[in-house]
């Protein structure tokens, strides 16, 4: 089967660097699915997880906040943080979510703090929720 | 002379001080090398996004953005990055001594712009001669995440938005190698000399330029300042590491040197007690 070059880039460094058949994800305007030889496209990723099929297995990666960037023969992930799924730290991510719902209980809705520890907690659900599925 | 047991106390300190100096150049080279490993390892990151963020702007003609767009300046901000700690030779002075300069000749009136304080010593400087500054960050890590200075980033790349700042400008020592850094001023915002040596991709946008721009953009300033700092935390172990160097080896100097007038002064204090004692012998003769 064809494949194409997938690199997961976030600022603390390459996360994920391989060749797959098709990568699969939620983009801001809905979900996106990849094969080789897609025209070169560029869209904003939500919170979510990045899908990489390869071999007949699907691998997971959690990004937040990031854009995805597509040529002909290779895709690339762009992120401001990404995990395989199986270097989430759950521990870390479950007191973060419990952080963040505490936070929300006490900041007023619509506040600033509010959207902040939504987001995070939103974060937090999505690294809980790959982290699971692997 | 100083006395005897004077040299040798001198001595001892100096010792101890070497001890000290050597330690800290030691965990600085331990530091030092990490802080070069992590500013290589955001280099593929940079790339692509200085590659996709220059092939959108200048690709899809016709697009705005406040970002990429001069404005008439009222305000300016000033991103300056030094260490929380001193020791570390010129490394702070000579940044702090590049923005003091070129605030002093640029403006008259301190409304005229805005600090944005990254270090303890960067702070208390501008603090102390009551510049406005306002943001400021202490206590980063030696191997900073990303995560750790996304407020500051957001926050700076946000007042730059609501216009708080018409122009930014960042300060930083750029790591050359393990013996020379230098001053680097760059201009943050508005983004305006983007080019890229790959050849333009045509992309199609999903949704548009302009909701991708939007995204885009503050992710590209807010890596420039995240990158920057990275490439001040490798020159600031540097300069420390060739700072403690430095340190160790004078005290080295001056331990020979005052082993020397120790044992000189030993020996004249022998000398004189023979010829004491021969003089003592010869009266009583």
């Amino acid at each position: 089967m064809k494949t194409m070059k997938v690199s997961v880039v976030s600022p603390d460094g390459p996360v994920y660097e391989s060749d797959v058949e098709m990568v699969s994800t939620k983009a801001l305007t809905g979900e996106l699915g990849i094969l080789p030889g897609h025209v070169p496209m560029v869209a904003p990723l939500e919170i979510g997880s990045v899908r990489l099929k390869k071999d007949g297995k699907t691998e997971f990666i959690a990004v937040s906040g990031g854009f995805l960037e597509v040529r002909p023969e290779q895709v690339t992930v762009l992120a401001q943080a990404a995990e395989m799924a199986s270097a989430i730290d759950v521990e870390r991510a479950s007191r973060a979510k419990e952080r963040a719902e505490q936070r929300m209980k006490d900041a007023k809705l619509e506040h600033i703090d509010f959207k902040r520890a939504e987001l995070a907690l939103r974060r937090a659900i999505n690294r809980l929720t790959i982290a699971e599925s692997k | 002379m100083a006395s005897l047991r004077d040299i040798k106390n001198r001595i001892n300190s100096t010792k101890k001080t070497s001890q000290i100096t050597k330690a800290m150049e030691m965990t600085s080279a331990a530091k030092w090398n990490r802080g070069v490993l992590n500013a290589k390892s955001f280099v593929p990151y940079m790339e692509k996004i200085q590659e996709v963020t220059a092939s959108i702007a200048i690709g899809a003609g016709g697009v705005v953005h406040p970002m990429l767009q001069h404005r008439p300046v009222k305000k300016t901000g000033y991103i300056v990055m030094t260490s929380d700690r001193g020791l570390a030779g010129a490394f702070n002075s000579n940044v702090i001594r590049k923005v003091h300069q070129t605030i002093q000749s640029r403006h008259k009136s301190n409304d005229e712009f805005a600090i944005i304080a990254i270090g303890r010593v960067a702070r208390d400087f501008f603090v102390k001669r009551g510049y406005n500054v306002a943001l400021e960050i202490v206590g980063v890590s030696d191997q900073p995440s990303f995560q750790d200075i996304k407020d500051l980033t957001s926050a700076t790349v946000g007042m730059f938005e609501d216009s708080t700042f018409d122009e930014l400008y960042i300060y930083y020592s750029h790591y050359i190698s393990a013996i020379s850094q230098e001053v680097t001023e760059k201009k943050l915002l508005p983004l305006t000399d983007l080019t890229t040596s790959h050849k333009l991709t045509s992309y199609e946008f999903e949704p548009n330029a302009e909701e991708i721009l939007k995204v885009l953009l503050p992710q590209y300033a807010e890596s420039l300042i995240y990158g920057a700092l990275l490439d001040s935390k490798a020159s600031e172990h540097a300069a420390r590491m060739t700072a403690m160097r430095n340190a160790t080896d004078n005290a080295s100097e001056l331990i020979r040197s005052y082993t020397l007038s120790y044992n000189r002064a030993r020996q004249a204090a022998i000398t004189q007690e023979i010829t004491e004692i021969v003089g003592g012998a010869a009266a009583l003769e």
